[in-house]
């Protein structure tokens, strides 16, 4: 794991001490609202509906104990016990006090992390694949790149006053775990026919009110010119993305407007005159790899029996391994799913004691590390099958061992009316509703693979256009009605819902879900997902059951 | 009025032409119309001549006139409006443009370390009582992750 030279202590350092004085100048009446507004998002401060909101950034969701202790610290001392992770691998708080966030910023920096450009119209925390260095179909680890491009990212003096957001993500597999398809610009380390790995450049992908699947604009770019190729797209879109209208400010809206090749016309001929005086260097590069290196492994622990045996003589433990770990690279490691999705916790929620409590376990099994997922749950990403029972037992008495991961009950959710502002419709309530109705996990488990996501309003904070099923909150004159969408992914095969018809009422939706994996179940082929068969059949036989008139 | 230039605090000599007035005498800046309308009246000019650019003028088309432009105004129209920071960057590391550069109208003083990364080297404050935050920001940061100008 990265670990900062002076140069990146110094830097989140000044950081704390300048907006520590721009909180003090806007508390004198210094700084306008308008002024402070867009200083303190570029802090990762919003003010919400009852209290401000601090979104900390998790690199590329990669976490170590201590920091995973300091946000269990925060999370005591400055909000109400409990911290909230999002589908961009960071870190939320619900109720710090707008006066003490410069002192968590400070608590931050001394355990290398920020909060810097986690919101605002900037270049946004970098995302990669959850099981980066470990999963077994990786062409090469994600990971350098993430830390050279957030190196790069960070306080770019040219592009901190874009148009809008800006969001990169980077995949190193075959198989796309980071929604590649789906930011402004999407990364993926692949080969190409000479054997060299380099990058696939996606751009113009992006969820919200507007979801579009990114296009390639670069289908192979040769390592050393990642960061001139990213300069290059971030300045044609400083210069040219629309700047009068927020909702058509994205650079999707700017690729779809120009059409992919004028854009990319333009991108190209910026390049060229950047590119041979900003090359990557290869030392850089294998020097950030060092960053990186595997921990050291147990070459025997595949040997281990006691793993096997758990599993056949205890089904609550065998059920956990199916569902909640995924394959390792290492034979006899498995990375492991801490479930954010109790049934009685809103969906990504974490209180002090499970951070304190997933840190120790870090330290004690996993190389003292912790990675959030972009589906709000935490991974120890190297566990000895040995240690897997041992571990199972710890987080089930933390609730943190809830067998769901990637069902039906595995939501992503955001915060909804209850946090935000922005929000047209509760969303942790209808969560907690659909959990409730799913309580038999036998038939949680029979429906298999599904991805539910859930927005409370359009901007889609929690990816409902790439849910399997993706509920979205609306208004309508007052009260909150949801709107389904069916087939969306963003995985390889990226696909955005289908609309399934006229928004449900509140008392509806919970209703609505449980038909629709009703006749999931009674109309699947054998062994087929339900996102295969909304792809085989269509979104018809769900809307007959949702709008049937009883 | 008084604005800060390479970290000093020095008197503002220079005086904006807007598009009805005669262009006198003294040092000048005009508007992007107005230098394309006026070129030749400008090269005569008695007197310093510079150019005003607000975000949605671009550089481009100036590149050939840079050598008889003696200061560049970026004139914010509003401080979130980051197309004049890649102006400043093109005019400094892609056209060679070695004389002022200058932050004027709502961008804010918390900018100027951004501003002086990407080659703008003199900041007119809204007010006279933001120069000392002015040259206090530009020391924000002591260091750097990526190439711009500074």
């Amino acid at each position: 794991m990265y670990q900062y030279t002076e140069t990146d202590q110094t830097l989140v350092d000044e950081r704390v001490a300048q907006f520590k004085r721009q909180t003090e100048q806007y508390l004198k009446g210094e700084l306008t609202e308008d002024q402070f507004r867009a200083l303190r998002l570029r802090n990762g401060l919003y003010v919400q509906t009852h209290a401000p909101l601090l979104r900390v950034a998790g690199p590329y969701g990669l976490l170590n104990s201590k920091q995973v202790r300091k946000l269990a610290h925060i999370a005591r001392h400055y909000d109400k016990n409990y911290c909230h992770f999002t589908t961009r691998q960071n870190i939320q708080f619900n109720w710090p006090k707008l006066e003490a966030v410069p002192d968590i910023l400070a608590e931050l920096a001394s355990v290398q992390m920020h909060a810097i450009q986690t919101s605002g119209n900037c270049m946004r925390n970098t995302t990669t694949d959850h099981l980066a260095g470990v999963c077994v179909d990786e062409i090469e680890d994600p990971r350098p790149y993430c830390e050279i491009i957030r190196q790069w990212t960070t306080l770019h003096p040219e592009f901190d006053y874009l148009p809008r957001k800006f969001k990169i993500a980077v995949s190193g597999a075959l198989h796309d775990r980071a929604a590649t398809q789906f930011h402004d610009i999407g990364l993926h380390l692949v080969k190409n026919d000479a054997g060299e790995i380099g990058f696939r450049v996606l751009v113009g992908g992006g969820l919200g009110r507007t979801p579009i699947i990114g296009q390639v604009i670069k289908p192979f770019l040769e390592k050393k010119h990642l960061l001139s190729y990213l300069e290059a797209i971030l300045r044609i879109y400083n210069l040219f993305g629309r700047r009068d209208n927020k909702y058509k400010a994205r650079i999707k809206i700017l690729v779809k407007e120009l059409g992919l090749g004028h854009f990319s016309d333009r991108v190209e001929k910026e390049w060229l005159l950047l590119r041979d005086a900003n090359e990557l260097s290869a030392e850089r590069i294998e020097e950030m790899k060092l960053e990186f290196t595997p921990p050291a492994y147990d070459l025997n622990a595949a040997n281990d029996t006691s793993f096997e045996a758990h599993k056949a003589a205890n089904k609550a433990f065998s059920t956990w391994v199916d569902h909640n770990t995924a394959v390792h690279k290492v034979p006899g490691y498995k990375a492991v799913f801490l479930s954010l999705k109790a049934p009685d916790s809103p969906p990504g929620d974490m209180t002090d004691t499970q951070l304190d409590a997933a840190a120790d376990l870090a330290d004690q099994y996993s190389f003292g590390e912790v990675r959030v997922t972009h589906r709000q749950n935490l991974i120890l990403a190297d566990i000895k099958q040995a240690d897997l029972f041992a571990l199972w037992q710890q987080l089930d008495a933390l609730k943190l061992a809830t067998p769901n991961i990637g069902t039906a009950t595995d939501m992503i959710c955001c915060p909804g009316l209850d946090f935000c502002s922005l929000a047209n419709a509760g969303s942790i309530g209808i969560a907690k509703e659909i959990n409730e109705a799913l309580d038999d996990m036998d038939y949680i488990h029979d429906i298999g693979d599904i991805k539910i996501n859930m927005s409370g309003c359009m901007n889609g904070c929690a990816h409902q256009s790439v849910g399997h099923i993706g509920i979205l909150g609306v208004d309508k004159k007052g009260a909150e009605w949801y709107q389904i969408t069916l087939g969306g992914s963003s995985e390889n095969a990226a696909a955005i819902g289908e609309r399934l018809g006229p928004s449900v009422a509140k008392d509806q939706i919970t209703k609505a879900i449980t038909d629709i994996l009703d006749v999931y179940i009674k109309n699947r082929l054998e062994g087929e997902s339900f996102l295969d068969m909304v792809n085989r059949v269509g979104i018809t036989p769900f809307k007959e059951q949702v709008y049937a008139i009883s | 009025m008084q604005l800060v230039k390479n970290k000093e605090i020095i008197n503002d000599t220079w005086r904006y032409v807007d598009e009805e007035s005669e262009l006198g005498e003294g040092d000048i800046t005009v508007s992007l119309a107005r230098w394309k309308g006026d070129r030749q009246d400008l090269f005569n000019h008695k007197g310093k001549v510079g150019l005003r650019l607000i975000p949605s003028d671009g550089v481009d088309g100036i590149v050939d006139d840079l050598e008889h432009i003696q200061l560049v105004e970026l004139d914010f129209t509003d401080f979130s409006d980051g197309r004049l920071f890649s102006h400043a960057w093109l005019l400094r590391s892609r056209y060679g443009y070695l004389n002022e550069i200058r932050a004027i109208g709502h961008y804010i003083p918390d900018q100027v370390f951004y501003l002086s990364r990407v080659g703008v080297n003199a900041f007119l404050p809204a007010k006279s009582s933001d120069l000392p935050f002015v040259l206090a920001n530009l020391n924000d940061f002591t260091v750097k992750y990526q190439n711009s100008v500074n």
